[in-house]
This record gives structure tokens, C-alpha cells and sequence, in this order.
């Protein structure tokens, strides 16, 4: 074979395997929502935080607008230690109420943050003091099964 | 009764010996090979050559495959999803399956039996036809010649036909989804782009690719070169190129699993 031939299917080969790979990580992957591009870091603690993962979904609104870059479980104040990116365009008030969120019924859990009324807004490394934690089913049964045994003593 | 014993044991023993010889041998020719790659990189023309029958030959395969694994995934992911009415998770199921595992898995597969038995078939025909001992009287080195540029086509082109048979995959899937079926194309895409992760996912499965190349070229090469020079020594070597290497990469991708998913 001509050796002109052999270098055009080759160099074909190899352009249309970058290509894919290009798909890949833009099309498929999320390499194009990767690393909020600047961002700031604040703090929260959580008493329990569920089944909330590193790199969940920080939203606000409904929009994403950060992402959760560290889980620690603390010994001083034994509670969970969430530390999370938040893009610089949103800034949030001081008194920001952090919740974490299930979407959906069995969905992956988030952190959603509803703004405050405050004039000061969160710097790099604040922790937020309003938070609310994950819904755990077993507990909310047990309230439900107390709560119904209570009603019935009272008749 | 007790020399029975004895024997077949021995028996054991000398095949472990012998398992175990072979194994070494493998690892030094691997070794060689490493160490006479020079030539292949500063004559890149020998590659190129190589790349064209390991690599452009193996895409129709590749890309018929990918695209039927893709539509078949689709269809039955489809089946089961939609019973819970989660069906526009469909693409995610797709997505994920092809990328961490389908994708590199089969297409190495595929790999070793169209390229790895025509590779260890070539270059156990050229000893067999006394070509590498006239190379070797010619005072050109047979494994810097030879085997080397064979070994880096192979390794180069596993990860491009792995992605091209991950994104053929999809695109199948995209087609019996949502052309065919009527799932939402904009649930099919975003769900695919929010759960699969570029680093986890996609590197990872690229990692896995890399491997499987240097496993099954390794292999190839190795058996080639030393595969009995007759005419059942090189059909033996091909059939144990085809099976040695399937289960090399079986093997692999358990325990490279293990070490990406589990983070043993």
C-alpha cells in the first residue's frame, strides 16, 4: 500500500478516537459544568447530613450554585463538617438557611440555601449558622409511631 | 500405589515449574521489548504501518459492535426502567455501563481476537519461514524490527477504538430510545450529563482501556515469538494468544474495578 494512503487512514483513526474521546468528556460526561471557574468557600454543620456525598449539588432556587467539596465529622462539636464551593457570581446573605434536600422521593440528596435578609454577605471561609438536617426515614417513623401511641393514651 | 502418588505429583509440580518458567520468560521478553522501542519511535513510519492493520482494520468491527451493544442496552434498559417510570434514566444506564466497563471490556475483547490472533499468527509465520533469523544474519534486530512497532500500535490504538465504541454505543442507544421509543431528548441528555462524571467515569474507563492494550499486545507478541516454528505451533499460539488474553483482561478489569470503584 502507498504510503500516502496509509498515513491518511491512520491519521483518520487517530483524529476520530480524540474525537470520541472529545464526545466523551464534553457530550456525556460533565466536563463542561466541571470546577465552578471561580469560587468561594463556606462552612456548615450539620447534625446529620444522611447520604449527602462530595460533589453533590449545592442549589439554590432550584439552580446549581456551588458543590460540596469536603465531608468531616468534627470531635469538638460532634456534628458533620460540610465544606462547600460556591460559584463567586451568587453571593448570599449571612443568615442563609442551609437544608439538605432530597430530589425526588429517592433521588440524590443536595444542599439547598434560601437567602436571608442580611446587609452582610458570606466571605471566603464563613460558616453558615442556620442549618437543617437530612431527613432520615427511620427517625421521622419513630416521631409517627410516638406521636400515634401519645394520641391513643389520651382516649 | 504409593509410586502412583508420587508421580502425579510430581506430575503437578513440573507443570507449576513449567507455568511458572513460561511466566518469567514473558516478563523478560516484555522487558526486551520495552528496552528495543527506541528504533520504533525514531522510524516512526514502522508504527504508522502497524497502526493501520491493528488499528483502522479493527474499526468496522468496533464501530458495528458499540453501535448494537448500544441499540440492545437501550431496548432492555428501557424494559426494565420504565416499569418503575424512570425511563428518562434510560441514557444515564447507557452512558455509565458503556464508559466504565462495556466500552474498554468488549472492545478489548474484540481487539484480541481480530488483531491480537493476526498479530501473534504473522509474527509466528515469520519464524516459522526462518524471516527473523534472516534479520538476525542481516544484523537487524528482529525485536526492534518486528515486534516493538507491532507492541505500540497495539498499545496506541486500544484506548481510540475503546472511546469510539463507547460514543457508537451511546449514539445506538440515543437511536432505539429516542427515536424509536420516544423517550425525551433532553432527559436522556441531561440525565446522562449529571450522573456521569468525568474523572470517575470517563479516566477511569480511559485507564482501563490503556491497560487492556498492553495486556493483549503483550500477549500477542509474546506468543508469536515464541510459538513452535511449525505449523501447528503457530495455530496453537493463536488460539492461546485469543484465550490467554481474554481471560488477562477479565482478570484485569476485577481487580482495576476494584482498586477505581471500591478505592481498595
Amino acid at each position: 500500500m502507498q504510503r500516502r494512503t496509509l498515513d491518511f487512514w491512520v491519521g483518520l483513526f487517530v483524529t476520530a478516537g480524540i474525537a470520541a474521546l472529545m464526545f466523551l468528556s464534553l457530550k456525556v460526561g460533565n466536563l463542561s459544568t466541571y470546577g465552578v471557574a471561580d469560587s468561594y468557600v463556606i462552612k456548615g454543620n450539620f447534625d446529620n447530613i444522611g447520604g449527602l456525598k462530595v460533589r453533590a449539588p449545592v442549589k439554590s432556587s432550584g439552580v446549581v450554585v456551588g458543590r460540596v467539596a469536603d465531608i468531616q465529622f468534627s470531635t469538638q462539636s460532634y456534628d458533620a463538617i460540610v465544606t462547600m464551593n460556591i460559584d463567586s457570581r451568587y453571593k448570599f446573605p449571612k443568615d442563609t438557611f442551609a437544608s439538605i434536600l432530597t430530589a425526588g422521593l429517592l433521588g440524590e440528596q443536595y444542599i439547598g440555601l434560601a437567602a436571608g435578609g442580611d446587609e452582610v454577605m458570606l466571605k471566603e471561609g464563613d460558616t453558615i449558622m442556620k442549618t437543617n438536617s437530612a431527613m432520615v426515614l427511620e427517625e421521622m417513623i419513630g416521631r409517627f409511631l410516638f406521636d400515634k401511641a401519645s394520641e391513643d393514651d389520651g382516649f | 500405589m504409593f509410586k502412583q502418588l508420587a508421580s502425579s505429583i510430581s506430575n503437578i509440580g513440573s507443570r507449576a515449574i513449567d507455568g511458572i518458567w513460561r511466566l518469567g520468560h514473558a516478563a523478560r521478553f516484555f522487558l526486551l521489548v520495552l528496552l528495543k522501542s527506541g528504533t520504533s519511535f525514531q522510524r516512526f513510519g514502522l508504527v504508522i504501518r502497524e497502526l493501520y492493520y491493528v488499528g483502522v482494520l479493527s474499526l468496522i468491527i468496533i464501530v458495528v459492535s458499540g453501535l448494537f451493544v448500544g441499540m440492545v442496552l437501550g431496548l432492555q434498559g428501557y424494559e426494565t426502567l420504565q416499569k418503575y417510570g424512570s425511563e428518562s434514566a434510560v441514557g444515564t444506564l447507557v452512558a455509565l455501563s458503556l464508559v466504565r466497563e462495556l466500552g474498554p471490556v468488549v472492545s478489548a475483547l474484540l481487539f484480541a481476537s481480530r488483531a491480537g490472533s493476526a498479530i501473534t499468527a504473522e509474527i509466528g509465520l515469520m519464524k516459522a519461514t526462518e524471516q527473523l533469523s534472516a534479520m538476525g544474519m542481516m544484523a537487524v534486530d528482529p525485536v526492534s524490527r518486528v515486534v516493538a512497532p507491532r507492541f505500540w500500535a497495539g498499545v496506541i490504538s486500544m484506548p481510540f477504538l475503546a472511546a469510539i465504541f463507547s460514543v457508537m454505543g451511546v449514539f445506538g442507544g440515543y437511536l432505539v430510545t429516542v427515536m424509536f421509543i420516544g423517550v425525551d431528548v433532553g432527559s436522556f441528555w441531561s440525565q446522562m450529563q449529571s450522573n456521569v462524571d468525568f474523572r470517575i467515569d470517563i479516566i477511569n474507563g480511559f485507564i482501563k482501556s490503556c491497560f487492556f492494550g498492553v495486556a493483549v499486545t503483550a500477549i500477542a507478541v509474546f506468543e508469536g515469538y515464541d510459538s513452535p516454528p511449525t505449523a501447528e505451533g503457530v495455530s496453537g499460539a493463536t488460539t492461546r494468544t485469543v484465550v490467554t488474553s481474554s481471560l488477562a483482561i477479565l482478570g484485569l478489569d476485577f481487580i482495576l474495578t476494584a482498586f477505581m470503584f471500591r478505592g481498595i
